[in-house]
C-alpha cells in the first residue's frame, strides 16, 4: 500500500488555483522531495495531506485510506509550533497525550534528537535549530511509518542543517518513508531517492535527482570554433550543437566522446578538450519552473 | 476524548497568565465586595457604597456576593480566560501540531472546552471560598451572626455562577474562533461587555421602547438578572432584575449551548491555514 496517492487533488481560493489537478505517488520506504518556488502551493498540498485544509477537489489516500486520525503519520508542518510558556518536554507531554501515546514515547523521541539535556527549559528559551529538533520529536511521537517535514532545515545555522539531514537520512535508513519539502537543491539532492517539482500547483516533474537533470553533455574546446560549430552541426545537429564558455556544448551521450574527438580531428581541428558536463539541478529546476529565481 | 482533556488541563494549569486571571479576580472580588464597603461602613467616607451598610458583607449575604461580578467585571475576566485558550492556538500556529497528532477538531474542541467548564466552575468556587472567609472575619470581628445561606442556597448560587462564568467563557472562546486569534477577539469581547452593554442599559434603553425590551434577550442583562434573583446588591454594576431569575438562567443556557455550538461548527468547517 502506498504511503501517498492522490488523484486530481485541487484547492482554489476564488479564482486561484493553490494546488491544480495533482497526482502524487510516495512510495514506501523512500524519502520523496517536494521541490516548487515560493507559492507553488507545497504547503496547501501537506496541509490537504493533513486535513488541516479542506480541498476543492480531487482524492488523497494515505495508506489506502482519506486522511483520518493519522495514525501511521507524523508531520511538521510550516516551522515549528508548541507553547511557549511550557518545557519542551511539557510540550511533548501534550502533544503525546492528543496523540494517544504514552508519556514514555517523550523520553524517547526527546533521545532521538538530542534534547534531553534540555527539555526542562521553556520552549521560548529555545534556538531555532532546537525547536525545529523539537518539531521534529512531536512528529516522532507516534511512531510514524510516513513523515511529512515541510522545510525541516529552514532557518537554521549550516551546522543545525546538517545535523537535520543526517536526522532525516537516518529516519529514511530507518524504513519510514520521509516526505520533506526543502528550499535547498543541494539538500534534495543529498537525501532524496525521487524527487517531485511544483509549479504553479502543478506537478511538472516527478524522478530521481538523475531523471531530474536529465543527460549529461559534452563539452569541447576546439579551433577554429567557427569550423568545429559548422562540423559538429552537420555531424550531430543543429539542435544538439551550442556555444558556450568558448566551446561547444554538445547534447549527445557522453559515450561518442571518443567518436566525436576522432572526427573533428580527421576534420583538420585542433581539438584541446572533450568532456562530459553534468547539467546542473538549479538549472533544470530553472528550467521546469518556467525561470523563477526563488525556490521554497 | 480524556487524552485531550488531559492535554489541554496540562496547558492550563502551567499557564502563568491563567493564575494571574485566577487572582486578579479574587483581589477584584475581595475588594469591591468586602474592602471597600466594609471601610465605608467604618469610616464613613460616603462614597456610593457605604451605605450598603454591614449587613451586606456577613456570611448570610455569600451567595449574592459571590457572583454579583459575574454580570461585568468577572464576566470580563472569564472572557479573557476563553479567548486566551482558543486564540492562544491562532496566536501561536499550534493548532496544526495538535490536529497533526490526531485530527479531530472537535475531539479536542470538547477537550478544551470541558477543562475551561472545569476552570469556570472553580474560579466560581474560590470567589465562594474566598467571601466566606472574608465575611468571616468581618462578621466576627463586628460580633455578627455567623449563619450561612442554606446548603440549597448556596448550591443554588454556585450552580448559577457556573453558569454565568460558563457562558461568558464560551463567549470569549467564539470571539477566538470567529476572529482566530487574540487581539481582536479580546478587544471586541471587552467593548462589548464593559462599553457596549452598558451604553445599551443606561443611554439606548431609556430613551427607546424596542431597545429596552430587546435587553431582556441579551446576555449581560440576563446575568444580571440571575444575580439580582439571587441576592447580589442593585448597586452593583451590571446587577438589575429586569427579568425573572428562571428566565434568565434559561436565556443564559442558551447562549451558553449556543456559543459553543457555533464555536464548534466554525472550528470543524474552516481550513487551519
Amino acid at each position: 500500500m502506498e504511503p501517498i496517492v492522490t488523484r486530481g487533488l485541487t484547492k482554489r481560493y476564488g479564482e486561484l488555483a493553490a494546488v491544480a489537478d495533482l497526482d502524487l505517488n510516495v512510495r514506501a520506504g523512500e524519502v520523496y522531495g517536494f521541490l516548487g518556488p515560493n507559492g507553488a502551493g507545497k504547503t496547501t498540498t501537506l496541509r490537504m495531506l493533513l486535513g488541516l485544509i479542506r480541498p476543492t477537489a480531487g482524492e488523497i489516500r494515505l495508506y489506502g485510506r482519506p486522511p483520518g486520525e493519522l495514525r501511521d503519520v507524523g508531520a511538521l508542518i510550516e516551522g515549528p509550533a508548541f507553547y511557549p510558556y511550557l518545557s519542551g518536554r511539557d510540550n511533548l507531554r501534550v502533544m503525546a497525550r492528543h496523540a494517544r501515546v504514552s508519556d514514555r514515547r517523550v523520553d524517547v523521541v526527546l533521545d532521538m534528537v538530542d534534547l534531553t539535556g534540555r527539555s526542562h527549559d521553556r520552549y521560548a528559551n529555545y534556538s531555532l535549530g532546537m525547536k525545529q529538533r523539537l518539531g521534529v520529536a512531536a512528529a516522532l511521537l507516534k511512531d510514524p511509518r510516513l513523515l511529512i517535514l515541510d522545510e525541516p532545515t529552514n532557518g537554521l545555522d549550516p551546522a543545525g542543517m546538517a545535523d537535520m539531514r543526517a536526522m532525516v537520512r537516518q529516519l529514511g535508513a530507518d524504513g519510514r518513508t520521509v516526505l520533506i519539502s526543502s528550499h535547498l537543491l543541494g539538500e534534495v539532492e543529498q537525501i532524496c531517492d525521487r524527487v517531485g517539482v511544483l509549479a504553479h500547483g502543478c506537478l511538472v516533474s516527478e524522478g530521481t535527482v538523475s531523471d531530474l537533470r536529465g543527460t549529461a553533455d559534452l563539452r569541447v574546446v576546439a579551433t577554429p570554433l567557427d569550423k568545429a560549430a559548422a562540423y559538429a552541426r552537420d555531424l550531430l545537429g543543429a539542435d544538439a550543437v551550442s556555444l558556450a564558455d568558448g566551446g561547444l556544448r554538445l547534447t549527445v551521450a557522453p559515450e561518442r566522446a571518443a567518436e566525436i574527438n576522432a572526427s573533428l580531428v580527421s576534420a583538420g581541428l585542433r581539438v584541446s578538450e572533450v568532456r562530459m558536463v553534468e547539467r546542473d539541478l538549479e538549472q533544470a529546476f530553472f528550467e521546469l519552473t518556467g525561470g523563477e529565481s526563488r525556490v521554497g | 476524548m480524556w487524552g485531550d482533556f488531559s492535554a489541554e488541563m496540562i496547558k492550563l494549569l502551567k499557564r502563568p497568565a491563567n493564575w494571574l486571571l485566577l487572582a486578579v479576580a479574587l483581589l477584584l472580588a475581595l475588594l469591591f465586595t468586602y474592602v471597600i464597603p466594609y471601610a465605608g461602613y467604618k469610616g464613613g467616607t460616603g462614597g456610593p457604597t457605604a451605605g450598603r451598610g454591614l449587613a451586606d458583607v456577613l456570611p448570610a449575604n455569600l451567595v449574592g456576593n459571590s457572583i454579583g461580578g459575574l454580570p461585568v467585571f468577572l464576566g470580563a475576566i472569564m472572557v479573557i480566560l476563553g479567548v486566551l485558550s482558543v486564540g492562544g492556538e491562532y496566536g501561536w500556529n499550534t493548532w496544526k501540531t495538535v490536529l497533526a497528532q490526531r485530527p479531530s477538531r472537535l475531539s479536542v474542541y470538547a477537550g478544551k472546552i470541558a477543562v475551561l467548564m472545569v476552570a469556570a466552575l472553580t474560579v466560581v468556587l474560590a470567589m465562594f471560598v474566598t467571601g466566606l472567609a472574608a465575611s468571616l472575619v468581618i462578621a466576627s470581628v463586628e460580633n455578627q451572626s455567623l449563619a450561612l445561606p442554606s446548603a440549597k442556597d448556596l448550591v443554588v448560587g454556585v450552580g448559577a455562577g457556573w453558569l454565568l462564568a460558563g457562558m461568558w467563557t464560551s463567549f470569549g472562546v467564539l470571539l477566538a474562533v470567529l476572529l482566530r486569534g487574540v487581539a481582536l477577539a479580546l478587544g471586541l469581547g471587552l467593548v462589548w461587555l464593559l462599553a457596549v452593554q452598558n451604553l445599551l442599559a443606561l443611554l439606548a434603553a431609556p430613551l427607546l421602547d424596542w431597545i429596552a425590551q430587546a435587553q431582556k434577550g441579551l446576555p449581560g442583562p440576563n446575568a444580571g438578572s440571575l444575580a439580582a434573583a439571587l441576592g447580589s446588591g442593585s448597586d452593583t454594576p451590571g446587577v438589575d432584575a429586569l427579568v425573572g431569575g428562571g428566565q434568565a438562567a434559561i436565556v443564559l443556557t442558551a447562549y451558553l449551548l449556543g456559543f459553543l455550538i457555533v464555536g464548534a461548527v466554525e472550528l470543524r468547517r474552516r481550513d487551519i491555514l
